[in-house]
């Protein structure tokens, strides 16, 4: 019985091969993005998870030799037997590879050297040659005759060994570069001043945890990589809708034959779960072809925006790949389950017609719509938060999709009012007829088209904010870096005679308002009276800062700190002043205050300018370059114009940018097909309704031009509601999203052109996905269409 | 016989290592490691230094102390060395390894410290005389084995005490040469547990004045357990009448036990395996697992018949390799206190 009743359902697929294609290939393509997101996003956490663990040793305190001084073995010893858990590390270059020496027996809890943790022979790691632990890339980089040992679970370019065998290796015998405190410390330990003088103490970076940090990016690609699902959806929705109500004929007929509906539906539902896995399956391996494209760019993205390091290589892992096999089992459940329900209720004796044409349920999505819309608003003014902003995004743009059926009907209902004559009154009928069998397909059509315009207004309204900001900000001619101190002076000496102006770069870390923050501390000169721009500023705000009775914030610090123009920052435990002064800092994530060089120099006496920005004519530009190179001994890396910097900081938000228009572009192309998919299957099922108008004398060629044009009106109208959506959604980027990811608000531009262009896309999508069902038409025997007229099913 | 921390410094030895040393279970040095001999005359102060061409070695205190508030307590302070080779260099490559425990135990509370460290560079060690085992800044030290002063501190507790000798050395087993299993494993093997002890205890509610008794174990060898062994219950007791007992219980597939009797004035009776017996009279959920915190311990042979309880039966040892060690109180024939250490209790 079961085995008849399989082939009879199965039969159906063999008739119609095109929807079985529709089915797969849209629940493929949905998960393919979903699976490429997650796969790109597990690859960073574990790349983070792994960093944390080898080499971020930022998360702990950090004990350092004061400038000019040395930190060795006697000190590290002394500060043991004073009672400080402190572990020595020495790092250096060594052929392109960051080698880091730890001391495995007293390196923190948490880090993964750690003895017990992860070395599985001892001996062999601290005796004799000793063994370097990274991954195989990294090993293979390594020359000839160190004994490697490949971990996966390393950071990207960074190997790991003994500090004896590294101080060997890197010709640097007894010597430490920095000891790491360990977060609990015993309750006798002696002061640091008292212990050794010479040394300096610096305070973990709690604030710069780039998991955190970067969670807002991951956040981020979900939310396109869900996006990119739910039009999936939306085109496996109608598939098994369609599916589903065509074998309403053989359903009947079968129960009629005796077949129990509870094995019919236990069949079709083990059927559909075989379709959702093996389309699953595509799914995650396109997503992985997807992600493996975009995680060079998205591995630039981080570093330049982070500093998060990720690997290049994309492991196959199951974090990723079996949630999103369920999600695409879940999604097919979910699209399916109407189908079911209303199959189920189907009465023995019914006509089972196939009612394709009853997918509006149109008050309720109204409803649904105006609910979703609200929610959206509501979260706008009242929501807090990424997550509620992203929540907003969602209800906005499935709000603004739900609402479309009911919108175009509406729109085509004036049309077919204003109509004269009955060509013209048929075509906007028929077209409102179609509607609710295309409206997925245009809901997705119009969620890409929004997503498309809310990303480009975001890009380039962040490209022409930032490019303004760099003007302003990178005012000087040049920028170099001294080794040392002494170098330092030699440049001041070459500033003198080719510059116009030595601007010293010194900061220090410091906790204000409980946000880790940089201080910088900056000479009077016009530069930056003239050149910075405040987003908000008491008048005469430098000449304040340059009174010592002042200090300026970046917005970042300003939004997170919740702070205000004339607070009172405590900037150290002994400095505090009142703000006055909150300036755009884009591209930056952590807090930064700036104050009087004067100011700064009595708050963080160790702190040495080693960087400076150099002013002068630019007719001066290559004499001042050749004296730092020759009198200041500079290496030419050392100097960097401004050009340079400007073009690196672009690039890097171009990357950024890159992953989520290539999103954008994938999930418009999914929306182009969903149409595609709709009007093939569409085309059969029209055949009753075209062959009356054939019949009374329209040529086929005429009926296909005139399914090609409905097909555009469609389009097009979807695309014109698509563009407020589409604003509404980048409004939401700048002004919510933006704010709770990055820290700073953009101003938001409009580009008419971008969304010409883009309107001109979504155009052609539904002209593309119209013109094969409309050259068919054309093409039809003339028996298909009298057939109609023979037996109408 | 002392075992104690031998399976925490296996864990940490490569598994190489490890194999040779169960394989070699006889009198054959493995890796070229020197084996304790049954006629080695031990030497003072000589030996109360670091042995390096033995694999393992310990500087074992602990202590039963009564504070100024009358509440009882107990004190550990290990110093372990294992070597990775049986030699000792100067700087990174040294190959002997040095860890240290800390603990203090109240009826209520446990707390505990754990310190490693790599030798050849200072940051532990042991010199015979004048006497100094440290590791970071836990030191114990003295002029002499007689009168020692002993630090430690963890992040939430630190004690300052200071030691001193009222009887002599006790060497367990043959002059020192204390058999360890059927099949003929053994160590160099002393104690000092005539320490009167006094001294300061920081815990988080404050400074406590304390005094008491103490008990130093010295003990290298190079031979790991037998393989079958799995763990053991090691006791040492003051019986109120100033004699001692030292006694141990091996689980394995057979149990081996052993036990030395100290007279008030420091004469030892080694006692043979079978000798002395204890047997769980109560067991306690602790980390995932069931340990006896109640004992009946005998020495028939000289008329012992006593009940043995933790004074804190959550004395957990939670360090790389986690145990039980902890004060005990004695009652029955004999009344007194001691400490107990068992170890090998899996989840």
């Amino acid at each position: 019985m079961k085995r008849a009743i399989f082939a009879a359902l199965v039969s159906h697929w063999r008739r119609n091969p095109l929807q079985l294609f529709t089915l797969i290939t849209g629940l493929a393509l949905g998960t393919a993005l979903w699976a490429g997101v997650q796969a790109i996003n597990t690859e960073a956490r574990a790349s983070y998870a792994t960093a944390a663990g080898t080499m971020d040793t930022a998360r702990f305190g950090q004990i350092t030799p004061k400038s000019g001084q040395i930190l060795d073995m006697d000190d590290y010893i002394a500060l043991r037997r004073a009672g400080w858990l402190v572990s020595p590390v020495i790092e250096g270059d060594f052929t392109g590879i960051t080698l880091m020496g730890i001391d495995p027996l007293t390196a923190p809890q948490g880090t993964v050297l750690q003895i017990g943790a992860g070395v599985p022979d001892f001996a062999a790691f601290i005796l004799g040659e000793g063994q370097i632990f990274a991954r195989a890339d990294v090993l293979a980089k390594l020359p000839q005759g160190l004994k490697g040992v490949a971990r996966a679970d390393m950071a990207p370019d960074v190997a790991i060994t003994d500090i004896g065998a590294a101080q060997r290796i890197l010709g640097r015998i007894g010597q430490i570069d920095r000891l790491i405190v360990a977060a609990a410390q015993p309750i006798t330990r002696r002061p640091l001043a008292e212990v050794a003088a010479h040394l300096t103490q610096a305070q973990p970076q709690q604030a710069t945890d780039v998991a955190r940090l970067t969670d807002s990016f991951h956040l981020n690609l979900t939310a396109f990589g869900f996006l990119s699902f739910a039009v999936g959806l939306f085109i496996v929705h109608g598939a098994i809708g369609l599916a589903f109500a065509q074998r309403r004929v053989m359903v009947r007929s079968l129960r009629a034959m005796g077949a129990p509906l509870r094995a019919i539906m236990g069949l079709m539902l083990a059927e559909l779960m075989v379709l959702a896995a093996l389309a699953g399956a595509i799914g995650v391996g396109l997503g992985y072809i997807v992600a493996a494209a975009l995680l060079p760019d998205v591995a630039v993205s981080l570093r330049g925006l982070y500093g998060a390091e990720l690997g290049s290589s994309l492991a196959f892992r199951y974090q990723w790949w079996l949630p999103s096999l369920g999600i695409a089992m879940g999604g097919a459940a979910l699209a399916g389950a109407g189908a079911f329900k209303a199959l189920s209720a189907m009465p023995l004796l019914a006509s089972a017609q196939p009612q394709a044409f009853a997918l509006a349920r149109t008050n309720g999505m109204i409803f649904a719509a105006l609910t979703l819309l609200v929610i959206a608003g509501g979260l706008a003014i009242w929501g807090h938060g990424l997550v509620a902003g992203f929540a907003m995004l969602g209800a906005l743009l499935i709000g603004g999709a739900l609402a479309l059926p009911s919108a175009l009907s509406s729109v085509l209902r004036l049309f077919g009012a204003g109509a004269r004559g009955p060509l013209a009154q048929w075509f906007w009928a028929d077209t409102r007829q179609q509607l609710p069998s295309l409206s997925l397909a245009l809901m997705a059509l119009m969620l890409a088209m929004a997503a498309n315009v809310g990303v480009s207004t975001m890009v380039s309204s962040f490209r022409l904010t930032f490019v303004g900001f760099l003007d302003q900000r990178l005012a000087s001619e040049l920028y170099v870096s001294a080794m040392d101190e002494a170098q330092g002076a030699r440049i001041a000496d070459v500033a003198g005679q080719y510059a116009t102006a030595l601007l010293p770069i010194v900061s220090a870390d410091s906790v204000v308002a409980g946000q880790l923050a940089k201080i910088y501390g900056v000479i009077d000169h016009a530069t930056y009276r003239d050149n910075w721009r405040f987003l908000d500023g008491a008048p005469k705000a430098w000449e304040t800062v340059e009174r010592r009775e002042g200090a300026l914030i970046n917005e970042q610090l300003f939004r997170r700190a919740g702070l205000s123009l004339g607070d009172t920052l405590r900037i150290t435990p002994d400095l505090t002043l009142p703000i006055v002064g909150i300036y755009g800092d884009y591209g930056n994530p952590i807090g930064q205050v700036i104050v009087a060089k004067a100011v700064f120099d009595a708050a963080f006496p160790d702190a040495v300018a080693l960087r400076f920005g150099l002013r002068a004519a630019p007719e001066g530009i290559p004499a001042l370059r050749a004296a730092l190179q020759d009198r200041a001994g500079l290496e030419a890396s050392a100097i960097i114009d401004q050009a340079a910097i400007k073009a690196l900081s672009l690039q890097v938000f171009e990357r950024t940018f890159t992953v989520t228009r290539a999103l954008n572009v994938l999930t418009l192309a999914v929306a182009g097909f969903a149409m595609l998919m709709s009007l093939l299957t569409l085309a059969d099922m029209r055949l009753p309704m075209l062959a009356p108008v054939w019949a009374l004398g329209m040529a086929r060629k005429r009926l296909a031009a005139l399914d090609l044009v409905r097909a555009i009106v469609l389009a097009a109208l979807t695309g014109v509601m698509g563009l407020p959506l589409g604003l509404a959604l980048a409004w939401a980027l700048l002004a919510v999203v933006n704010v709770e990811a990055f820290g700073w608000r953009l101003p938001m531009y409009l580009f008419w052109l971008d969304y010409l262009r883009l309107g001109g896309l979504a155009l052609l999508a539904g002209t593309l996905a119209a013109a094969w069902p409309a050259w068919r038409l054309s093409g039809m025997a003339p028996a298909r269409l009298l057939g109609v007229f023979r037996h109408e099913r | 016989m002392n075992v104690r921390a031998m399976v925490l410094w296996l864990l940490m030895m490569p598994l190489g290592a490890q194999a040779q040393g169960f394989a070699g279970l006889g009198n054959i040095a493995n890796d070229g490691f020197a084996t304790p001999l049954p006629n080695t005359i031990l030497q003072f102060p000589r030996d109360h230094g670091a042995h390096p061409d033995y694999r393992i070695e310990w500087w074992y205190v602990t202590a039963n102390l009564q504070g100024q508030d009358r509440a009882q307590y107990g004190l550990q302070w290990t110093l372990f060395r294992s070597a990775l080779a049986p030699y000792e260099a100067s700087g990174w490559q040294s190959p002997q390894l040095w860890m240290g425990h800390a603990a203090i135990t109240t009826p209520s509370a446990q707390y505990v410290a754990e310190r490693l460290a790599r030798g050849g560079i200072g940051q532990a060690g042991v010199t015979p005389a004048p006497f100094v085992a440290w590791i970071d800044d836990w030191v114990m030290a003295g002029p002499d084995l007689n009168t020692l002063r002993l630090t430690a501190a963890g992040t939430d507790f630190s004690y300052d005490m200071a030691l001193t000798a009222q009887g002599p050395l006790v060497l367990h087993g043959q002059a020192g040469y204390s058999v360890k299993s059927a099949s003929g494993q053994a160590s160099h093997y002393y104690s000092q547990p005539f320490y009167d002890i006094t001294g300061t205890l920081r815990l988080p509610s404050g400074d406590v004045a304390v005094a008491g008794k103490a008990w130093l174990d010295r003990e290298w060898s190079s031979q790991p357990l037998a393989p079958d062994q799995t763990g053991w219950d090691w006791f040492s007791l003051s019986f109120d009448s100033g004699a001692k007992l030292m006694g141990f219980v091996l689980r394995g597939g057979s149990d081996y036990t052993s036990a030395t009797w100290i007279e008030p004035d420091g004469a030892a009776t080694p006692l043979p395996n079978g000798a002395f017996k204890a047997q769980s009279l109560e067991t306690h959920p602790l980390a995932g697992r069931e340990l006896p915190i109640k004992w009946r311990v005998q020495l028939p042979s000289k008329g012992v018949d006593v009940t043995v309880s933790a004074l804190n039966n959550n004395a957990w040892m939670a360090t790389s390799m986690p145990y039980w060690e902890g004060p005990v109180t004695v009652q029955g024939s004999h009344n007194g206190v001691g400490y107990l250490e068992m170890t090998g209790y899996d989840n």
